[in-house]
């Protein structure tokens, strides 16, 4: 067996009156963190709760340490793949350990009491998850942030190779949606592990995943994030939400038709790329050529200033962009 | 599931267990006619008393009515315990989600069929074999109720759509029971509005055997779906992703509980908010949501919560007898209000 963890041949998902996302031939290999980037409502949750056993595929198959899904018990299923769920009620009254402890579900007896082995699984999941020091707190007691830990650990506490999270940064702030990523990619980089992130965060899927399985066209087309960025297939899969895709910033922006002032941007620095994300954002057009405003930006890594056409000079993006609103309409 | 508070526990079980035998006690010496303690005990035990007249009263009328309490108590707290977590609605519990109508439409079906009113005394008179078609009725009348509600349940997954539906639900059976008693007799009327108001009284020897049976196996059966029910805390999906059989799981739950509440139904009336109440208490007693510490536990406050109610409801030192259902809701709706204000873990249990 090679280091593919999850194959799927031809899978097609969905409910008995619509198929959601079809012709499916995907892989998911040891070492490797996938995102699964599509808009809300693409077919995301379906196609993981699928891959999860949870709901039948409606053609193909979902092959899984190389055995078909449909042959493999709840249990063995139990240990070879883990779930985080989008859905965010949890128990007030059970505390972080317990709810860990949960995870060895697979593995403990009819009574569910937990042998050393167990605690120790229970232990390390804790402390790779930062979660050790509010082990004895409740649920109810922990912020969005620490609960979407909580629910990592009790995944990885269910010791499976495969990982599935679905949307675990929907509802947290940036800190803490890096924090998430940082700590999978921790998890990922041991080797042995695959792991699976459905979200609909652009950047944060571009720059943290190996792999991303890109929803379009009721399908998905999977390879390297650089990959899909050159050849188009990542621009094209969101044109219907009216975004293009602004290769020098790396990110996705909404398509403005304007005829705003043309601006020349010169030098290279940090502060030049925020620049210009600034001017877009207001609405200016970020020229190479035929300018009608020059603005030169300076930057020695303490101390910021911007020359506007060789003669003004400023010190604040926010100041630069009152002093092009009042050019552009004195040209008017 | 944490190890530090497991000595807590055994100190909440010695105390909760302790209350249970002081009311117990106290049940049995309390009525309309007053029965010192040290003679209830030594009736208990065996030994010869003086007064003959009270060995009657306690050993014939006092014991049955009392164990009845502490298996209505345990039964319908369990029942409500796994509803609540298998809905995961904190307002769930078989009252609320028409589960006790369903069971006294399955008695009332009964009576129907034999031609006589849903009563205390017809139940009575029906003998051991009786006693387990009156069980197996109600049992049944609650299973429909809760597999309808299920299938509900499939296509809405909205808490209070649920409640609205399981209302809808008792409704129904209720309405069924109205057209039944608008063709009866104004006695026979009478007799079932008396069976509704809940009593503990009505249980014979030979039928709190069955009834002890069905609730000992009930609540064993409960332990045993434990682990099962921890892993529904965090709703089925995870549950299924953990290796949860969960169509399996989910009909064994129904089934104990059905039995449990059709059971207590079918012998006692229907008795409201001790299924709901109690894994309240129980929870923020404990503050765990640990089944296989909330299920005993469960057990020994229903008990503890009946207890109390019916020593209230037999109004000591009078002849007056209050129903014990007005008793239970008017007692324990404050108590759940004051744990609703005073510990706010309440709302975040589900």
């Amino acid at each position: 067996m090679s280091d593919k963890i999850l194959h799927t041949a031809n899978l097609s998902v969905g409910y008995k009156d619509r198929t959601v996302l079809s012709s499916l031939n995907l892989n998911l290999n040891k070492g490797q963190l996938t995102c699964l980037l599509g808009p809300n409502g693409s077919g995301k949750s379906t196609l993981i709760r699928t891959l999860a056993g949870i709901q039948k595929p409606l053609l193909g198959m979902v092959t899984l340490q190389g055995k078909s899904l449909r042959e493999v018990s709840p249990k063995t299923l139990a240990k070879q793949l883990s779930l985080v769920l989008t859905d965010r009620v949890t128990p007030g009254n059970l505390t972080v350990y317990g709810l860990v402890s949960l995870g060895r579900f697979p593995y403990t007896t009819w009574m569910g009491s937990l042998t050393g082995e167990d605690k120790d699984v229970i232990q390390w999941a804790l402390e790779i998850t930062g979660t050790m020091q509010f082990a004895n707190r409740h649920i109810g007691e922990l912020s969005d942030g620490e609960k979407q830990k909580v629910m990592i650990a009790r995944a990885l506490a269910q010791q499976t190779d495969l990982i599935i999270l679905d949307e675990p940064t929907a509802h947290l702030d940036s800190p803490n949606r890096i924090e998430i990523f940082h700590l999978l990619r921790e998890l990922v980089s041991s080797g042995h592990r695959a792991i699976l992130i459905s979200t609909h965060d652009i950047d944060t899927a571009i720059a943290n995943a190996d792999k991303l399985w890109l929803v379009a066209n009721q399908s998905i087309s999977q390879g390297a994030p650089e990959d899909l960025v050159l050849d188009g297939r990542l621009e094209k899969a969101f044109t219907k939400e009216g975004l293009s895709f602004n290769y020098s910033l790396g990110r996705f922006e909404k398509a403005i038709n304007n005829n705003g002032l043309k601006v020349l941007i010169k030098g290279s620095s940090l502060s030049a790329y925020w620049t210009e994300s600034a001017l877009r954002r207001a609405g200016f057009q970020p020229v190479e050529h035929l300018p009608q405003v020059t603005i030169e930006v300076f930057d020695d890594g303490s101390t910021r200033k911007w020359i506007l056409n060789n003669q003004l000079e400023i010190t604040t993006i926010e100041e630069l962009l009152t002093k092009l609103n009042t050019y552009e309409n004195e040209m008017e | 599931m944490n190890t530090p508070s497991t000595s807590l526990s055994v100190k909440a079980f010695v105390l909760l267990f302790l209350v249970v035998l002081g009311l117990f006690l106290l049940n049995l010496g309390l009525g309309s006619v007053t029965i010192p303690v040290d003679e209830v005990a030594k009736i208990l035990l065996g030994q010869d008393v003086e007064n003959t007249a009270w060995q009657n009263i306690i050993l014939k009328i006092r014991l049955p009515r009392t164990v009845t309490a502490v298996l209505v108590g345990a039964a319908l707290s369990i029942g409500g315990l796994q509803m609540q977590t298998l809905f995961r609605n904190p307002l769930a519990g078989p009252s609320v989600l028409g589960i006790t109508a369903g069971a006294s439409l399955g008695v009332a079906a009964i009576m129907l069929a034999a031609g006589s009113a849903t009563t205390a005394f017809a139940i009575r008179s029906l003998g051991i074999g009786g006693s387990w078609l009156i069980v197996l009725a109600s049992s049944v009348g609650a299973f429909l109720v809760l597999l309808i509600i299920l299938a509900i349940s499939y296509r809405i997954r909205d808490n209070v759509v649920m409640l609205i539906v399981g209302i809808m639900v008792a409704n129904i059976t209720i309405a069924v029971v109205s057209i039944w008693q608008y063709f009866s007799d104004p006695e026979q009327i009478q007799e079932y509005i008396l069976w509704t108001f809940g009593s503990l009284g009505g249980v014979t020897n030979h039928q709190l055997g069955v009834l002890g049976l069905i609730v000992g196996l009930g609540i064993v059966a409960t332990f045993l779906l434990s682990k099962t029910l921890n892993a529904l805390l965090l709703g089925e999906d995870y549950a299924q992703s953990m290796g949860l059989n969960i169509r399996r799981s989910r009909m064994l739950i129904i089934l104990v509980t059905s039995i449990l509440a059709g059971a207590i139904t079918g012998f006692c009336g229907p008795i409201g908010f001790v299924g709901i109440a109690v894994p309240h208490l129980t929870r923020s007693f404990l503050n765990t949501s640990d089944h296989r510490l909330l299920i005993p536990s469960c057990v020994l406050v229903g008990a503890i919560l009946m207890l109390f109610c019916d020593i209230i409801s037999q109004v000591p030192g009078s002849t007056t007898v209050l129903p014990v259902n007005a008793i239970t809701a008017m007692i324990g709706s404050p108590i759940v209000i004051w744990i609703i204000v005073k510990r706010r873990n309440l709302k975040s249990s589900f």
